[in-house]
């Protein structure tokens, strides 16, 4: 497994154009925006891509096709918002296998403006709507809801840990122009945010945007021929538990992040304490608090007292999700790629206001469904 | 009788059984006879053991509240009406199961995780009921 450790890198990483609510452009267009700036980043051409690796409910092979791409390696692994760092893994595997060189991990989504998007259908006979759908499971706030409860009921976590959650986030996102959420927010403001499902607050939830990232990924041997520093990846992990929200093994422990986490870090051969800024996938505020747990960073129940006094937010001891995250910054339904472009952005010390110093070490983390997948990534500059 | 607006559930060959029974006001659960595993939600093989040689067998409609949200934006045209209780309900047999509390103010300071609770059952169409669950009386 450690030899795995360092053999390929993140050599290009890039938004979308514009980032928000664009109803003039499609899902696909923002594949392609991030796409040509994911490549120039690089400093490869198009046709240097020969791996599509992307996730959604289209077949892997439509991106590649809207690209005018004729990839030899495709993955469409699904697995929920954390595909794209998985893809990570399943590059890295493909490359030192010999089966692809230059991977493009591409990410565009209409989720706010539903722009040339695939439904989601699911017939009246899918596990889903037999056993979920006709108790009134009103999408993803319920589900995690119920895993917030189940949290707060085990370990006494609080709805103002939850909500310093969501103010840490919006500090980093006032520091990113293109956050979409930048004035200030107070624990009150949160709490006195609408309930959506109890207990998450309007303020506790993602926002929903549309937006585009990518990511190239290369062998480290052709990395280090290419513009900028690479970003070496050193360990990975990925885990699925279940899918549908009655299958979650332990409403108060993240299953699968603790089996990713758990492989990644014993393949980079860092531990907890040696990272220097996580993004962890944070599409409701309990979300990071269980990640935090689940990874090592503090123990079972501890998410919330660790999350207090503004820990994660800039100037704290924890630098978590500088870009603003899911919360503040941008999330069009798989917010797992913005992990990734805003590690690699880090670790170069590209960041401007919000660069975390000495930046040596990041971790990515990301959710898939409900609680129901992760994957972690490890990374760095130095291999 | 229908106080259902939304998407019914449509058995499948594994599932049949369960909604028939429901339909008679039973709860009934699928149980491996090769590792005695019973499990939620019915399939064509344990997913403890993969095994095919399954039964059917009667639960107590008895477990206890094992988490719950009380929803405030609620699914389109769900019949309940907001807000309303979506539960885990960990049953006496072991399987946790969705399904929403009823017969309950839904006010999360009266309700406790971990309190008995006991399946009552909805007609909600002449071919469907739906098992719910209310605080135990017993
Ligand atoms: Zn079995």
């Amino acid at each position: 497994m450690t030899r795995m450790r360092g053999r390929v890198a993140i050599v290009g990483a890039a938004e979308s154009d514009e980032m928000g609510r664009l109803p003039h452009k499609s899902a696909f267009a923002l594949h392609a925006e991030a796409a040509r700036n994911a490549l120039a980043d690089a400093g490869l051409e198009k046709d240097d891509v020969d791996a599509v690796f992307t996730a959604g409910l289209w077949m892997a092979s439509e991106a590649a096709e809207y690209l005018g791409l004729r990839p030899r390696y495709v993955d469409g692994t699904q697995i929920g918002g954390c595909s794209f760092i998985a893809h990570v893994e399943h590059a890295m595997g493909a490359i030192a296998a010999g089966l692809c060189e230059v991977a493009l991990i591409t990410h565009g989504e209409s989720g706010a403006s539903r722009v040339a998007m695939p439904g989601m259908r699911f017939g009246p006979d899918s596990v889903r709507l037999q056993f979920e759908a006709p108790f009134g499971l009103a999408g993803p706030p319920t589900g995690y809801a119920l895993a917030a409860a189940r949290h707060m009921h085990e370990f006494g976590t609080t709805s103002e840990q939850l909500a310093e959650v969501a103010v840490a986030t919006r500090k980093w996102a006032a520091l990113n122009p293109r956050a979409a959420m930048r004035d200030p927010l107070t624990v009150d403001d949160v709490l006195a945010s609408r309930m959506i499902s109890w207990p998450l607050h309007l303020l506790d939830c993602c926002l929903v945007t549309d937006a585009g990232g990518a990511v190239v990924v290369t062998s480290a041997e052709r990395a280090r021929d290419l513009p900028k520093r690479p970003v070496y990846v050193l360990g990975t992990g990925e885990a699925s538990t279940h899918v549908i929200v009655s299958q979650m093994p332990d409403f108060a422990r993240w299953d699968a992040a603790r089996i990713a986490g758990e492989r990644a870090f014993a393949m980079a051969g860092v531990a907890p304490a040696d990272v220097d800024v996580a993004m962890l996938y944070d599409a409701f505020t309990i979300v990071p608090i269980m990640a935090l747990e689940a990874l090592g960073f503090c123990k079972p129940g501890e998410g919330g007292p660790f999350v207090a006094g503004q820990r994660t937010a800039p100037g704290g001891a924890f630098p978590m999700n500088t870009n603003g995250g899911g919360l503040s910054y941008t999330h069009t339904g798989m917010y797992g790629i913005f992990t990734l472009i805003e590690a690699v952005w880090q670790l170069r010390g590209e960041c401007g206001a919000r660069q975390v110093p000495d930046c040596r070490v990041a971790l990515c983390h990301g959710l898939g469904g409900m609680f129901s997948a992760a994957a972690t990534l490890v990374a760095s500059t130095d291999v | 009788m229908s106080d259902h607006a939304g998407p019914l559930p449509v058995p499948t060959p594994e599932t049949r059984r369960y909604w028939e029974a429901a339909r008679r006001h039973v709860l009934e659960l699928p149980r491996c006879r090769a590792c005695g595993h019973r499990f939620f939600y019915p399939r064509a093989a344990c997913p403890r053991c993969l095994s095919a040689d399954l039964e059917w067998v009667q639960a107590s409609g008895r477990g206890t509240l094992h988490t719950f949200t009380v929803v405030h934006r609620g699914a389109r045209d769900f019949p309940l009406g907001t807000p309303y209780v979506i539960a885990i309900v960990e049953l006496a047999e072991g399987p946790r199961l969705m399904t929403n509390l009823v017969d309950v103010e839904p006010d999360p300071a009266r309700l406790r995780i971990g309190m008995p609770v006991e399946v009552v059952f909805a007609d909600v169409s002449a071919d469907v009921a739906l098992p719910r669950f209310r605080p135990a009386r017993a």
